[in-house]
């Protein structure tokens, strides 16, 4: 490693030096950092699978447009949208078809847990509407108190969800009715539910008698091909009296529920906060061993600068320090937070996973976080005073 | 030895601390060394020699009077200008101040590499060369905290001459070595005089140098009392 650093630095390694002379004081600092990746890499699981979660729902579906009432910030808030605009949006040359969405909450009492399935009821003869997977399987969703179920729900054992075919279909009580599952497509818990299920829109309003066939949650609409959607939906704002509805392309409305979910709800402005707090941490870390060792080896730098050695010679030695420890640092926070996010997406269903992006992300910020750290120990440099050797 | 002299100081004062706390350490020292000598600043405690080499040795700003370094005037010269200058000088100190995380080798490479211009393989092959000069051929591969401390000296005195220096400024650099070891590291300085014009100035209180000094002067009070020939 010392020859490695030599040739790379062209000098001799004397932050590598400087640092491994105390192997025990090494393996704290390399702790600190690592223990500041750890932080931040959990911190960024959460938050990425709370958008992978946000977003999961829209993946069911395939429109253009998306019209919502004023307070529904996600797919599962906000109040109803009357049908009669579905109709009154038909109207636009551009719009070639519309479905209306039902969503609302399912709880499946089980023996040892009671599952709750957000559940979305839509209209089975439009499987345009419905991803590939979903859309294959609509034929079982005509029938009467018919769904298919998130084959990963958390807290639903993998083989009794691998069960759950047409030849053997899976029955239980909602509401005093029988639902009958017949088949799964692949979900995932979120931060809302343990899992989905899809209905039609005639067993939605069995299960919830109270909801009216008249006022879906969400309205999806087709455009024609080639349709500009963003222009449609300016149009259709126009075109429908009802201003307080948002009527938005479908990628928009997934893009602000995101931001909602991200920016506005209290989870994510933790998990946000949680990763300042971790990037926080490691620049105090990193700038407590590097400021320790400046102070430590002060009478050495002054023997230094007594030789003639310049400032730049000085500072390059506390970015090599730096270096060392965010990249030696990285690398076991990002097997410790690797195995953690492993084992918390095991024990929750959450989509939690170590990304690439991830890892480039939290190693060139780790490195930035260094430099940063290094950059300000380099002022106790100052205090090296060469006439103080004497 | 023949040639401009190296350092030459006229009308020199220095003063410590600010507003009423200001007190004159030195007192107009006027000094002219010859290249290639052998000076000794001798005093007592607090007579101000460790001020006048540190202001010689430019590690300290000159405020009043001029110091003049190797051909160039120490009184306003820049950080760059310094660096040069000490560049061309080696310094060994009382507590030798080696780099603890460096091996013997390694600490004497450091008074080389400050040079930068010459190739890996000399650099190496002459700190080599100077270590095993001071007697410390089998130890070079040592990390200071394994070394005594007049071995740690003479690491010192070695990192101090690798670079061939034109003034070597030396704060009582025998002070932890015994008196064989003592007398070799002057008679070292002094054949490096003799050899390749390189000038010493000294402060000591060994009285076992002085036989070897070219020249002795003496402060008190920061003033030069006696300047004596030898």
């Amino acid at each position: 490693m010392s020859r490695l650093l030599q040739w790379l630095f062209r000098r001799l390694p004397i932050g590598w030096l400087q640092l491994t002379h105390s192997r025990p004081r090494f393996a704290a600092a390399l702790a600190g950092v690592a223990f500041a990746n750890v932080l931040v890499f959990v911190q960024l699981g959460i938050m990425n699978s709370m958008a992978t979660a946000t977003m999961k729902p829209y993946g069911f579906f395939r429109a253009d447009i998306m019209i919502s009432a004023s307070d529904a910030n996600s797919m599962t808030e906000g109040g109803n949208v009357a049908r009669q605009w579905l109709f009154q949006a038909l109207a636009d040359p551009d719009v070639i078809a519309g479905a209306g969405i039902f969503v609302a909450n399912v709880n499946w009492a089980r023996p040892e847990k009671t599952l709750g399935l957000t559940t979305y009821g839509i209209d089975p003869t439009l499987p345009d509407f419905l991803s590939p997977d979903m859309a294959a399987k609509t034929t079982t969703l005509q029938l009467q108190n018919a769904g298919i179920l998130d084959r990963f729900s958390r807290g639903l054992p993998r083989d009794e969800a691998a069960a759950i075919r047409p030849q053997t279909p899976l029955s239980f009580e909602v509401s005093g009715k029988t639902l009958t599952l017949y088949d799964t497509f692949a979900g995932g818990g979120g931060f809302g539910g343990d899992g989905f299920m899809m209905v039609s829109d005639q067993t939605f309003l069995t299960l919830f008698p109270a909801r009216r066939s008249a006022a879906p949650d969400h309205i999806l609409l087709k455009l024609a091909p080639g349709a500009n959607a963003g222009q449609v939906a300016a149009r259709l704002r126009d075109l429908i009296s009802d201003k307080t509805l948002r009527t938005r392309s479908y990628a928009q409305a997934a893009a602000d529920d995101l931001s909602y979910q991200q920016t506005k709800r209290p989870t994510g402005i933790i998990f946000g906060f949680g990763v300042i707090i971790g990037i926080l941490v490691g620049i105090v870390i990193v700038y407590q061993v590097l400021s320790t060792d400046v102070a430590d080896h002060l009478g050495e730098y002054a023997t230094f600068k007594a030789m003639g050695y310049p400032q730049r010679f000085f500072i390059g030695i506390v970015l090599e320090e730096a270096l060392i420890l965010a990249i030696l640092g990285f690398v076991p926070g990002f097997a410790v937070a690797s195995a953690l996010l492993a084992g918390m997406a095991k024990a929750t269903t959450l989509p939690l996973a170590m990304t690439s992006g991830m890892a480039v992300m939290v190693f060139f910020g780790t490195l930035a976080a260094c430099s940063l750290s290094g950059a300000i120990a380099t002022r106790r440099l100052a205090s090296a005073d060469p006439a103080d050797l004497f | 030895m023949t040639g401009a002299p190296p350092i030459i100081v006229t009308g020199l004062n220095h003063w410590f601390g600010t507003g009423e706390a200001r007190k004159q350490a030195i007192f107009d020292v006027n000094l002219t060394v010859m290249r290639g000598t052998l000076t000794v600043l001798m005093g007592p405690s607090g007579s101000g020699k460790t001020t006048v080499l540190t202001l010689m040795g430019c590690l300290r700003d000159v405020q009043d009077g001029s110091v003049h370094l190797l051909g160039h005037e120490l009184h306003g010269a820049g950080r760059e200008l310094n660096e040069a200058l000490r560049r061309r000088l080696g310094f060994i100190f009382q507590a030798h101040n080696l780099h603890g995380s460096l091996t013997a080798l390694q600490n004497v490479l450091m008074g080389v590499l400050v040079h930068g211009s010459i190739d890996p393989g000399t650099q190496a092959a002459a700190a080599r060369h100077a270590l095993t000069l001071v007697g410390l051929a089998d130890r070079m591969n040592y990390l200071p905290a394994n070394l005594s401390g007049g071995q740690k000296q003479r690491v010192a005195v070695a990192r101090a001459l690798v670079g061939n220096p034109d003034v070597v400024f030396a704060d009582e650099p025998t002070a932890a070595l015994d008196h064989e070891s003592g007398a070799t590291v002057v008679q070292m300085l002094k054949r490096l005089g003799q050899v390749r014009g390189t000038t010493t100035v000294m402060v000591t209180h060994d009285n076992r140098i002085l036989e070897l000094a070219d020249r002795i002067v003496t402060l008190e009070d920061g003033r030069i009392v006696n300047d004596t020939g030898v």
